[in-house]
This record gives C-alpha cells, sequence and structure tokens, in this order.
C-alpha cells in the first residue's frame, strides 16, 4: 500500500492516467446517479435495484454481439428494453409500496435485486462479461498515459444523455409534469396530473438511463450478475452528496467519485476497492449527519 | 392471549424441542439451524420491530462471532469445547464493543439513511473480511473437527442453539415488559416527542442494539462450528442471504411483538427446507420473490394479520355497531 503510494510520487503521469480513467468511468456513475435522484424526487422510493438495472441495460448490449450486432446499437436497444420493463414493473410492484413506508419500499426494491442477480446469473452464467467495441486505445505522453477510445465514447456519451434529459425535463409537457409532481404532488393532482402515469414514467426512464449506462458500462469495463449493488450504492452517494434535481452537482459528485475510487483502487489494491465504496457510503453519511446534527443545536 | 396461556404455550413449545431431535435424529442439522433463525429474527426484532430502526447490518456481529470463535479455535489450543465457548463469548464481547461503536456513528441517522448505511456496513465487513489474511482472506477459515460422531454433535447445536434462543425469548419477554422497552416502543412511535418527555433516545438504541450484537455474536460463534467453515461472504457476513432472512422472518411473522420473530423464522425455515432442494439454482429467484410479495401484499406479517382478524383474543375491546 506505501509502495503504490510512493510509485504515485515518483510517476506524476501516474495520477494524470488515474485521474482520466476515473472521471471517464465517474460519467457513467453520474447518469446511473441521476435517475436514482429523479425516482427518489418524484417518488420518494430509494431505488435499490438501480445496480441490477445497469447490469442488465450491459448484458443486452452483450447479448447482441453474441449475435454479431454493434455493441453500440446496445444503447438505445437496452435503454427501449429497459424502459419497458421499467413500466412493467412499476405497474406490477412499484405502485402498490409508493405511498407506503420508505422502508417497505427499500426492502421491495432489494428483493427485486436479489432476483434479478439470480435470473441474470441463470441467463448468462456468473462469468465476468464485456462486448468488444472494436475500437482502439489512444497513448499519450510516450505511451505512458493511455486512453481507450471506448470509455472517451462512453463519456461523451454520458453527457449527451444528461443533456437531453434535462431538455426533456425543462420542454416537453411530461417533463414538466415530472417536476411537478416532484415538487408537489398532491397540488399536480388538483391540476390534474395522472400521477400514476407520470410515476410510471419516472421510473421507465430511470430504467432506460441505467440500461443505457450499462450499455456503455460493458463495453468500457465488465459486467456481472452479482456486481449490480456496488452501483447502486455509489448512486445512493452522489445523490446525498449532490442532492435530488441538482444536475450540474450530480455531475460533478460522480466524477470526482469515479476519480477517488481509482485513486483508492490503485492505492489501496484492487481487492479493497468494493470495500472503499460502501466504506466511502457510511463516511458520507456519517458526516452527513454530523453536519445536521450541527445545525440542529441552533434550536437547542 | 393473556400471560398465562403464553406462559403454557411456551412451555409446551419448549417441552417439543427438546423431545424432537431425539425423536426424529435424521433432522438435526436443520433443527440446530431452526433455532438459529429463531435468534436471527428475534435479536433483528429488538432494534428493527421494537424501536423502528431497521438494520440491514445485524449481520456484522454474527460474521464477528464466527471469526472470533474461529480464531480462538485455531490459535489457543485449547480443549474443543473449552475453545468453543471461550470463542463464543469472546465473539459476544466484540460484537458489543462494536456495536456500541457503530451505534455511536449510525443510529443517529433516522429511517432509509440508517437502513442503507447499515447495509453498506454488512457489505463493507464482508469485504474488509476477504482482504485480511489473518483470518484467511478471501478463501476463509475452517473450524476443527467436532469431537464424537456426527449424531451426537447435531444433537449437542440443537440444544445449544434451543438453550440461546429460549434465553433470549425469556430475556425480551421480560425485558418489553421493563420501562426499558416501553422507550424502544416510544422511540418507535415518535422519537422526537420521547427525546422531548427526556427520554435518552441515543442511550437506548444503543445498548437495544448492543443486546442484539451480543447474542449474534455468540450464535455466530457457534454457527461456524456447526457449518464448519466460515467464509467471508457467503456465511460469516452473508447480507443477500442471513442479512436479508432477519427482517423477512421478522416482518413475516409480525414485527414489534413478541411471537411474530419466533413464528416467522419457523414458518420461514421449514417452507425454506421443504421447497429449496427442489429449487437448484432458482432459490435466490424464489428468495426475491419471496420478499416482494411479503412486503407489498403481507406488510403487517402473519400476528399482525391475526391480530386485525380476531382483535378481542389479543386484548383490544371491540365496539359492536
Amino acid at each position: 500500500m506505501a509502495d503504490n503510494l510512493a510509485l504515485l510520487f515518483d510517476a506524476p503521469l501516474l495520477i494524470v492516467q488515474l485521474l482520466i480513467d476515473g472521471i471517464l468511468i465517474g460519467s457513467i456513475f453520474a447518469v446511473a446517479a441521476y435517475g436514482m435522484a429523479l425516482v427518489w424526487g418524484v417518488m420518494n422510493v430509494i431505488n435499490i435495484v438501480q445496480g441490477e438495472y445497469v447490469m442488465l441495460g450491459g448484458f443486452i448490449a452483450f447479448q447482441l454481439t453474441l449475435w454479431g450486432i454493434n455493441p453500440f446499437l446496445g444503447v438505445p436497444v437496452a435503454a427501449v428494453i429497459l424502459f419497458l420493463l421499467g413500466i412493467g414493473i412499476y405497474y406490477g410492484i412499484i405502485r402498490r409500496v409508493v405511498d407506503k413506508d420508505m422502508f417497505i419500499s427499500l426492502l421491495a426494491t432489494f428483493g427485486l435485486s436479489i432476483l434479478m442477480q439470480q435470473l441474470m446469473n441463470q441467463i448468462w452464467g456468473s462469468q465476468v462479461r464485456t462486448a468488444q467495441s472494436g475500437l482502439s486505445t489512444w497513448f499519450l505522453f510516450d505511451y505512458q498515459v493511455t486512453v481507450s477510445q471506448v470509455k472517451l465514447v462512453a463519456f461523451a456519451g454520458a453527457l449527451l444523455i444528461g443533456g437531453l434529459l434535462i431538455l426533456f425535463l425543462k420542454r416537453t409537457r411530461l417533463g414538466q409534469a415530472i417536476r411537478a409532481t416532484a415538487q408537489n404532488p398532491r397540488a399536480a393532482r388538483v391540476l390534474g396530473i395522472d400521477t400514476n402515469k407520470v410515476f410510471a414514467a419516472t421510473y421507465g426512464i430511470n430504467a432506460a438511463l441505467c440500461g443505457a449506462a450499462g450499455a456503455f458500462v460493458v463495453m468500457a469495463y465488465s459486467v456481472h450478475p452479482y456486481t449490480g449493488l456496488p452501483y447502486t450504492v455509489r448512486s445512493f452517494m452522489i445523490v446525498v452528496v449532490a442532492g435530488l434535481g441538482n444536475l450540474p452537482a450530480v455531475i460533478l459528485a460522480g466524477l470526482g467519485l469515479g476519480a477517488a475510487e481509482t485513486m483508492a483502487g490503485f492505492v489501496l489494491g484492487v481487492q479493497f476497492q468494493v470495500a472503499f465504496v460502501f466504506c466511502l457510503l457510511v463516511a458520507i453519511l456519517v458526516f452527513r449527519n454530523t453536519m445536521l446534527g450541527r445545525k440542529r443545536r441552533y434550536l437547542k | 392471549m393473556n400471560g398465562r396461556k403464553q406462559t403454557v404455550l411456551a412451555i409446551v413449545i419448549a417441552l417439543i424441542a427438546l423431545a424432537l431431535p431425539l425423536v426424529t435424529p435424521d433432522y438435526r442439522a436443520q433443527i440446530a439451524l431452526l433455532w438459529v433463525m429463531v435468534l436471527f429474527a428475534m435479536t433483528w426484532d429488538i432494534l428493527g420491530g421494537q424501536t423502528g430502526y431497521n438494520s440491514f447490518g445485524n449481520v456484522v456481529f454474527f460474521g464477528i462471532g464466527m471469526y472470533a470463535s474461529a480464531v480462538v479455535q485455531r490459535d489457543s489450543g485449547l480443549d474443543y469445547f473449552l475453545a468453543l465457548f471461550l470463542g463464543m463469548g469472546l465473539g459476544g464481547l466484540i460484537a458489543i464493543v462494536v456495536a456500541a461503536i457503530m451505534g455511536s456513528l449510525v443510529l443517529r441517522m433516522r429511517g432509509h439513511y440508517f437502513a442503507i448505511a447499515t447495509l453498506g456496513l454488512g457489505i463493507a465487513a464482508a469485504e474488509l473480511a476477504a482482504g485480511w489474511e489473518f483470518i484467511g482472506a478471501g478463501s476463509g477459515m475452517t473450524t476443527p473437527l467436532f469431537p464424537g460422531d456426527p449424531g451426537v454433535q447435531y444433537l449437542f447445536f440443537c440444544y445449544l442453539f434451543f438453550g440461546l434462543a429460549a434465553v433470549v425469548f425469556c430475556l425480551l419477554a421480560w425485558l418489553y415488559r421493563t420501562r426499558f422497552g416501553l422507550a424502544l416502543n416510544a422511540i418507535r412511535d415518535n422519537e422526537d416527542k420521547a427525546e422531548a418527555m427526556g427520554l435518552k433516545t441515543g442511550l437506548y438504541k444503543t445498548v437495544a442494539w448492543m443486546i442484539a450484537a451480543f447474542f449474534l455474536g455468540i450464535t455466530g460463534g457457534a454457527v461456524g462450528n456447526l457449518l464448519r467453515f466460515v467464509d467471508p461472504r457467503d456465511t460469516a457476513f452473508a447480507g443477500p442471504t442471513y442479512g436479508v432472512w432477519m427482517v423477512l422472518m421478522a416482518i413475516l411473522g409480525g414485527k414489534g411483538t413478541l411471537w411474530g420473530p419466533v413464528l416467522g423464522a419457523v414458518v420461514f425455515h421449514v417452507t425454506q427446507e421443504v421447497l429449496w432442494t427442489h429449487l437448484l439454482g432458482w432459490q435466490r429467484v424464489a428468495l426475491g420473490l419471496i420478499i416482494v410479495g411479503i412486503v407489498v401484499f403481507f406488510p403487517q406479517g402473519i400476528l399482525g394479520w391475526a391480530r386485525e382478524r380476531w382483535p378481542e383474543r389479543f386484548g383490544h375491546k371491540v365496539e359492536a355497531s
């Protein structure tokens, strides 16, 4: 661990390398996190299956490559399939827990996540899967820094998806209805918005975002049936740090998390990278709570 | 049910429990696990049901007990039983300390933040254990062989876990009737009001978690020897199985009641033992379906449902309308 740290100081270009890798993957985290923020803000549901949707999106793109189709087509295909799946799951399950205690919806989505993990394991097996995108890698600074083009495309794709989402939320009627419901569901209902449909659309859009993110993940990194939960936790952390419905902050937090995680993975060793994610989660929640506690002192 | 009937019921159940492993020697391992499940559900319910703090991370204490006991048995060089009991006790004590530390950090959080923080703690513990060489890292540890034949081993663990479950049950039955139990319920019903009334809510919550942690640590210490294998992700800090089962069993039986977790654990474990072997590879799919089904359609649990159905049997007065 100390050796790795010393290595960082000896070779500053390595830091550049880690930062580039981290920021590129951070953009994918940000997309999934924005979906979670949307569902959380509009429906008051914390969606634990988030990570499994990401993995499913990845597996769909992987399946396309098995059939000889370019995995980039997997981005829209996975988004559409997951949109439909999300709407189905909303009408089947989420609709019944949306107005209940938050723990109930937490547990219900947790159950869904266990269910989907095992289903993906049955369908695609428990190997780590990647899809070959056919893009090459750039070498900079005398081959000391590598930038894989597919990660760059994923980064651009994530930004594009984020931009489209903002346009959708600002300009279309459905987007306005979603924002209105987030502000005050009761008032929205009074004004004639069918909040049930808005919820379904929101949940579907969230699943679609995750699916698109997953298709990038399978090209740039890898997917596995049981590695969804870290994505859920990353999304949750980003939302807790950035707040609900603040897209620039979500992107910043996502990129920061990606960079921090890649650095930690290098310094602590890869076997502790997942542990780092979960420890960071606890640390962020404890920090948030002490800050809230400090605010509360004024009331005393 | 009034107190006297409950006592009679408890004694009848205890007699059946004592006789069962002698009558059906083939099922001793399953019966021992049944009591482990009952312990899981009862200890989860102290904080989850009575205090309203839904923890996904109680499995941390279980895993700590498991590892503590395995390390003592490996390094102390003592006789099997002595090392086992020493390890169980040590596991319980470490679990208490960890619960006090973790409690002071995360028990101030409310609702879903607490639930997710404990979920994170559970997985972080598993990942850290999987990277720690001293306790075998990712490949886990094996526990020593029981001196004596397997039948006797399972009989020993049947009675050990039954004894533990009985102690916990009696302790909780007493605890929930004291001021302490009332304070826990007050925190569940309205924490701000409870605090305004002068209850030291943080202290009550932490102590409640420490009680759960102590017994989970002890249980874990013995379960490691029953399963003969300690794996960081699959047995010790098994969030997706044991960690979720705890919650599920308590909710299935009716959380926030004394008998609910016991009932839920028995129903869940028997269903599982009957169905699981037929569902090879699909067990987790079934588990996911069960979770969703129970949470969506049956959140009040068996006892909660019975209370709605026959309120007069639970001591509630019903006005004729």
